[in-house]
């Protein structure tokens, strides 16, 4: 892209640091995670690294645990973010299209949920699923984040700003409400899709506080909370804890990177409609 | 899509009578609709509530059968002083991190709001750490802080300045996490705020110009004025969140050393699955949400009167 027409601007000045300050600490763990041992361990410790050394994502991908533990955040991110996009769709259409009774006095409860802080419920909740034999196991971790109040109410406040001519045809034709939710309103609701994606795939994967308490067994854990272990039990060793950190960001950095736009209009809309 | 629908040669009455129609009978299908959000939300949330007040009233070990104490566990913890210090510690968290990250938040916005080069990598790197967990954040400076093998004291070393004992430091522990808050909690604010600097009439600005005011004065009675609701909801949200820390604790100093970072949550956590003292640890939570509840409704409040004054 060429931005010739704009002039150097002593705001640069300013905003470079700036910027670069922000950006150091991340740039130090992508520069540490493939220094030596040696480098690390002397002291004053090495800021440059001699060359790239692999070594320490040698160390973790070649841990039994570290490749299981992704693919455990995997599968409780991409149920979840399935999970909220499908059933905060079908509840999000019901409440703005369609009459049933209590329709009000739920989606007011359901909104009165979202100020609820999660150490009011995490308690109850780990002995609701202690009942349910789920402790220990991804399900434990998949139900609670199936569907949240925010997913619904999103969905609901984007529906009821489309106008309902839209709808009318495929009505009229004698089509029925989930015909007209799935061919009719969901392709225009991209941007609603998009923001409950991001938001779900966000908190689900860097969830650190409901794994902890729902999981005892090293081989359910999350990415999260295996990070977590791995730098208690590996702390001198660091850069494999670095490698294993950039895994860990990697795929939230990636999608941030590639889907730049959505993320920011998800997370500044909460902000403006709040 | 406007003209397609105008094609319809429908009477309009008819049209809203046979819809009435179809929605009539639609009771069962939406409810079908709704029932598993509505079953997951209100049991997850609702009865869980309703359970933790029922348990902070009783003595809990998540094992055995509860035994019913009356106020004893919210007595307890009046007197507790490790709460009291878990709340003192909660506190200078919070206000460190709430003003500094709005604050500072509107700010660099102002600074990012104009079109010069870079400007959008500018952005990206201010916000991209908001987007790490609080997990990756803290093994990371964990790491940089490392007494020992850390680059942090590295650089002091080299600027010939004394080495630091940073999360081993009561003294610092807890300043630092409120810097590693920072770090990560200012691009939000930085990138909402940016969003709403985009709904600044611009010809209130104009107005304001061409009556003669200077740029400090555009800043204060245009722009500050309009960005004020998304203020109050920055404060709110941080607040909330502030109120609320726990993973980066939890990974980075366990609450030590010598309990100088131990917040309210990571309280609540520790009594509840550490030494299994559930009832004890559901009191602090509700003592904890009710703070919660004051705060949102005082700043609601403000809000309100600020909005009915204005429109006075």
């Amino acid at each position: 892209m060429k931005t010739k027409s704009l002039p150097f601007s002593p705001w640069h000045l300013v905003l470079a640091p700036l910027a670069i300050l922000f950006a150091l600490p991340l740039l130090w763990l992508l520069v540490s995670s493939v220094m030596s041992n040696a480098e690390i361990n002397r002291f004053p410790p090495a800021l440059i690294p001699a060359g790239i050394n692999l070594d320490g994502y040698r160390f973790v991908l070649g841990n039994a645990l570290f490749p299981r533990w992704f693919v455990n955040s995997l599968i409780v991110s991409s149920v979840a973010v399935t999970a909220n996009l499908v059933l905060g769709s079908l509840g999000g259409y019901a409440f703005a299209r369609m009459r049933f009774a209590g329709s009000k006095l739920l989606l007011g409860l359901m909104l009165a949920t979202m100020v609820i802080p999660f150490q009011l419920t995490m308690i109850p909740t780990f002995l609701v699923m202690k009942e349910l034999g789920l402790i220990d196991t991804l399900g434990a971790l998949i139900i609670p984040s199936l569907v949240t109040p925010f997913s619904v109410f999103l969905f609901r406040q984007f529906f009821v700003s489309l106008p309902r001519e839209l709808e009318e045809a495929a009505w009229l034709d004698g089509c029925g409400r989930l015909r007209i939710l799935i061919s009719v309103v969901l392709p225009l609701a991209r941007p609603a899709l998009s923001t409950v994606a991001v938001l779900t795939f966000l908190s689900t994967w860097n969830d650190l506080t409901w794994p902890l308490i729902a999981i005892n067994h090293d081989t359910n854990y999350t990415l999260q909370l295996g990070l977590t272990t791995f730098q208690g039990q590996h702390h001198t060793q660091w850069a494999a804890v670095m490698a294993g950190n950039v895994i860990t960001v990697l795929p939230v950095l990636l999608g941030f990177l590639l889907a730049q736009k959505a993320f920011i209009r998800s997370l500044a809309s909460t902000g403006l409609k709040g | 899509m406007a003209s397609v629908v105008g094609t319809f040669t429908l009477d309009p009455r008819a049209r809203k009578a046979a819809a009435k129609r179809r929605t009539r009978g639609e009771g069962a299908t939406a409810w079908a609709f709704v029932s598993p959000s509505v079953l997951i939300i209100l049991g997850l949330s609702v009865i869980p509530v309703l359970w933790s007040l029922l348990l902070s009233f009783q003595a809990n070990d998540l094992v055995s059968p509860s035994r019913w104490v009356g106020l004893a566990n919210y007595k307890a913890l009046a007197a507790d002083p490790a709460f009291a210090s878990a709340v003192q510690h909660t506190l200078v968290y919070t206000a460190l991190y709430v003003p500094l990250s709005v604050v500072g938040g509107l700010a660099i916005a102002l600074m990012l709001d104009r079109p010069i080069r870079l400007i959008s990598l500018y952005r990206t790197l201010v916000f991209v750490p908001f987007v790490v967990s609080a997990a990756a954040q803290g093994v990371l400076f964990s790491f940089v802080l490392d007494p020992e093998f850390g680059a942090a004291n590295s650089v002091l070393h080299a600027l010939g300045l004394p080495a630091q004992g940073f999360f081993s430091d009561p003294g610092q522990a807890l300043y630092l996490l409120v810097a590693i808050s920072l770090w990560s909690g200012t691009g939000f604010c930085v990138i909402v705020y940016l969003a709403a600097l985009q709904g600044v009439p611009d010809e209130l600005v104009e107005a304001a110009r061409i009556d003669g005011a200077g740029r400090a004065g555009v800043l204060r009675h245009v722009v500050l004025p309009t960005l004020t609701p998304v203020t109050i909801f920055l404060v709110l949200f941080q607040t909330i969140n502030a109120l609320q820390v726990f993973d980066l604790v939890f990974v980075t100093t366990k609450g030590g050393p010598l309990g100088s970072t131990t917040v309210i949550v990571y309280f609540i956590w520790e009594k509840a699955f550490k030494s299994f003292t559930a009832g004890y640890s559901a009191a602090a939570a509700y003592a904890l949400a009710i703070a919660l509840l004051v705060a949102g409704l005082a700043l609601q409040l403000y809000q309100r009167r600020r909005t009915g004054k204005a429109l006075r």
